[in-house]
């Protein structure tokens, strides 16, 4: 397909389907269809086909809306009506109003601060296109910027463009993604690889996940527009294969989009070639690190290595090696669409463009936001997410999973970037957020990411491997009501040790949920060894 | 087409150096008989910066980095012996002490055991972590070998010489963290292993007690790995 071909397309995608009088787009993303959206979906249509609406009214699959705690979300179009917790049984009262006043009991506010305070790029078209249908990607200026960049732009200019944008790893450590593909583009090698990292794995985090879900081609788009600026001509994208919907609407649109020659041989009538294969995951959380993630693609035991040399140089099978996360490919295309300069104009001065984060815990509002960056936590959790339900308090936010920390009251207005977050000892991450209020024992959070970094330890580095394991032994000794203050010095010992001393970012980072409780809430640590007793009264003491 | 090898010069400890650029910081010090001490490393298999212990601080580099995987550069200053370098080798070796049955009085190796040794170079006193002792178990159904888990450091040298070496891949590893286990074949018994040539190989590179020959006295029970260097330097020699 040429690039005007694709125009054309487009075009004739707004033509051939004639605007229904009503459509009702339902969230099929995983959130809601674990909460019943598919039977929603189907007492829909089959109200309809009772009606004898088919002509006029359509029932459309869309990705995720954002508000996940009030799943099933669906919208109604051109009323722009949005309904919460719609049940199969709603159908009717849903196909009745249509056109008329809206139901009343289902209304969930659009106004509400949860959408106005959100600026969305990546998640632009979640929630409006069909998933499973790349005509509709197109119709949303889909596969243009790769058409662009073919047509007029060499490998240079698209790298030079991403650095003007200032765009940095959104898997968390915030590598600057320009200076990344220009690694990878100068290094040498009769072939070179581009990896897509979806092994999402911190608890609580389902950014990746969601992208995938509702908008599969933006990533595709992403990746081989790095293809052609690094010089690579085959991709695979690493899926965890706890994902089995991302999964199979990332096939349906590889599929796809091989088809209509926007992926695949001589794509858009060019030389450039770009393959784009799935690998799935088996379950190992260290497999988000990139080289283990390279020896799991090569059918080894996933183990990283150390590094250098960096995979941009040498990487999966010894050639360099582009690897970018999801939410960093899905920021390529708009990037290439409105240009560099537009991108850097969002967010602060070190950190450009936007951030998804996925909401969760003590907060009324639940579910996938996308902010700019350099807004602050207390809008992001009291305005987005609604402050704290039932009258509690706030307490802390968690971010970055297992390897970022707890984050206090105090610097709630601090602006959300790399560097301030950083500062405050927990990191970006790839974008988990967990809100907790004082029912919360900060002790047993830590507890609860050392069990989790135990048993996802590789095994490899002696540290990483016997260091968290006895780290947790100390953290249960603890909660339990049987540590003295000697234990707790030990602890703190071992936690600079581990993050000093560990082969990888697992091992490296694992102290810090530990680390940053200790910083802002150590007196609940000298509770629970000098009182016997835990202050949010979560934990169990044995005596 | 041979490319010349350059050579870079490098501080060690204060000291001038020099190497080829295809060199680790740990060859060159050992050149110069500097001494970085090591567990998973051993001459003639591919390093992996496992067991932590070689680590060294670099000037101008925030990471402590592995000796036996870095390469040498052009005015690096390396330092091997900081009081906070001896603290952390210390305490791997407390770790590894701590994770499985350790007891040297009773050990097939005792007096020739490189972890024994090691802690005894480095100043190791007490084991400060509390000692976890798991349960595992002792495979002696090879004829001629027995591979006991409770005295495994998971250094992988015996995965890495029968794949490497030996050409058999008998030694895997299997599970993860804390529950990693060396294993023949797919978790067979070793003596039912169909990949196994009873080279001994594994037995020789292997650092403790983990993995003996049977019936021969402790005094007896010396590793010999001349084999190593000698095999490798016939591979270089033939390439």
């Amino acid at each position: 397909m040429t690039p005007e071909e694709l125009r054309k397309l487009a075009e004739s995608q707004e033509e051939a389907r004639p605007e229904p009088r009503h459509r009702i787009k339902i969230c099929v993303a995983a959130g809601c269809l674990s909460a019943g959206s598919d039977r929603v979906r189907e007492a829909l249509q089959n109200e309809i086909t009772q009606r004898r609406l088919e002509g006029e009214c359509e029932v459309k699959g869309v990705g995720c809306l954002g508000l996940c705690t009030a799943g099933p979300l669906m919208l109604v179009e051109p009323d722009g009506v949005m309904y919460q917790n719609v049940t199969e049984t709603d159908a009717a009262d849903i196909v009745q109003s249509l056109g008329k006043k809206p139901v009343e009991r289902l209304v969930c506010p659009a106004d509400m601060s949860f959408f106005t305070k959100q600026y969305k790029i990546v998640l632009e078209n979640s929630g409006v296109i069909d998933p499973e249908k790349i005509e509709d990607y197109i119709a949303r200026d889909g596969y243009t910027a790769l058409a662009r960049v073919l047509e007029d732009m060499s490998p240079q200019d698209v790298i030079d463009e991403i650095t003007r944008s200032g765009l940095r790893g959104r898997g968390g450590a915030g590598y600057p993604t320009g200076l990344k593909w220009s690694t990878v583009a100068k290094a040498g090698g009769s072939r070179k690889f581009v990896i897509c990292n979806a092994d999402e794995g911190d608890p609580g985090a389902f950014m990746d996940r969601s992208v995938l879900e509702s908008d599969p081609h933006r990533v595709l788009e992403g990746m081989a527009i790095a293809a052609y600026a690094v010089g690579a001509s085959q991709g695979y994208l690493y899926v965890r294969a706890e994902y089995p919907l991302a999964v199979k609407r990332l096939r349906t649109a590889i599929r796809q989009a091989e088809r209509l020659g926007l992926l695949g041989n001589n794509i858009c009538g060019t030389t450039f070639s770009f393959h784009v294969d799935i690998r799935l995951g088996a379950g190992a959380f260290v497999c988000g690190e990139e080289t283990a993630l390279i020896a799991s693609i090569e059918g080894k035991r996933g183990q990283p290595r150390p590094r250098p040399p960096y995979p941009a140089e040498y990487g999966l099978w010894g050639y360099p090696t582009l690897i970018n996360n999801v939410e960093t490919f899905a920021n390529v295309a708009p990037i290439i669409r409105n240009g560099g300069d537009w991108f850097a104009s969002i967010g602060t001065e070190k950190s450009k463009g936007t951030k998804v984060f996925a909401l969760a815990g003590r907060v009324k509002n639940t579910g996938l936001i996308e902010v700019p960056m350099g807004i602050t936590l207390r809008e992001i959790i009291f305005d987005i997410g609604g402050g704290i339900p039932d009258g509690h308090q706030f307490k802390a936010v968690q971010t970055g999973g297992p390897s970022g920390g707890c984050i206090p009251e105090q610097y709630l207005d601090m602006p959300v970037d790399y560097e301030s977050l950083a500062k405050v000892g927990s990191i970006m991450g790839s974008g988990g957020m967990i809100v907790m209020d004082e029912t919360s024992c900060m002790v047993d959070v830590a507890k609860f990411f050392m069990d989790f970094c135990v048993s996802e330890s590789c095994g490899k580095c002696v540290p990483c491997r016997v260091g968290t394991a006895q780290m947790y032994h100390l953290l249960d000794k603890i909660t339990s009501g049987q540590a003295t203050m000697d234990d707790l010095a030990l602890l703190e010992e071992l936690c600079d040790m581990v993050k000093y001393t560990s082969l990888c970012g697992l091992g490296q980072t694992a102290p810090n949920p530990v680390l940053s409780t200790l910083q802002y809430f150590r007196d609940e640590y000298i509770a629970h060894i000098v009182d016997k007793q835990c202050p949010a009264g979560v934990c169990q003491m044995r005596h | 087409m041979n490319q010349p090898v350059r050579v870079k010069t490098l501080k060690i400890d204060g000291r001038d150096v020099s190497g080829r650029e295809d060199e680790t910081i740990l060859e060159v010090a050992r050149q110069n008989g500097i001494f970085i001490p090591t567990l998973c490393n051993l001459e003639g298999l591919t390093p992996i910066g496992a067991c932590r212990l070689c680590l060294v601080e670099i000037k101008g580099v925030s990471r402590l980095l592995p000796a036996c995987v870095t390469r040498v550069e052009e005015g690096m200053e390396v330092y091997t012996q900081s009081e906070r370098l001896q603290k952390y080798r210390r305490m791997v070796l407390e770790l590894l002490f701590s994770e499985r049955n350790h007891i040297c009085s009773v050990c097939v190796v005792n007096g020739h055991c490189e972890l024994q040794s090691m802690a005894q170079i480095l100043g190791m006193t007490h084991v400060s972590v509390p000692y976890r002792f798991p349960r595992l178990p002792v495979d002696a159904s090879h004829e001629r070998f027995v591979v006991d888990h409770n005295r495994c450091i998971l250094c992988t040298r015996c995965v890495r010489v029968c794949d490497e070496i030996e050409g058999a891949h008998t030694w895997d590893v299997m599970g993860r963290g804390i529950d990693s286990r060396v294993i023949t074949d797919l978790n067979q018994p070793w003596g039912e292993s169909e990949t196994c040539t009873s080279c001994g190989k594994c037995v020789n590179v292997c650092p403790t007690g983990a993995l003996f020959e049977k019936g021969k006295p402790v005094s007896e029970r010396l590793k010999k790995r001349q084999f190593l260097p000698y095999l490798t330097m016939m591979r270089e020699e033939r390439r």
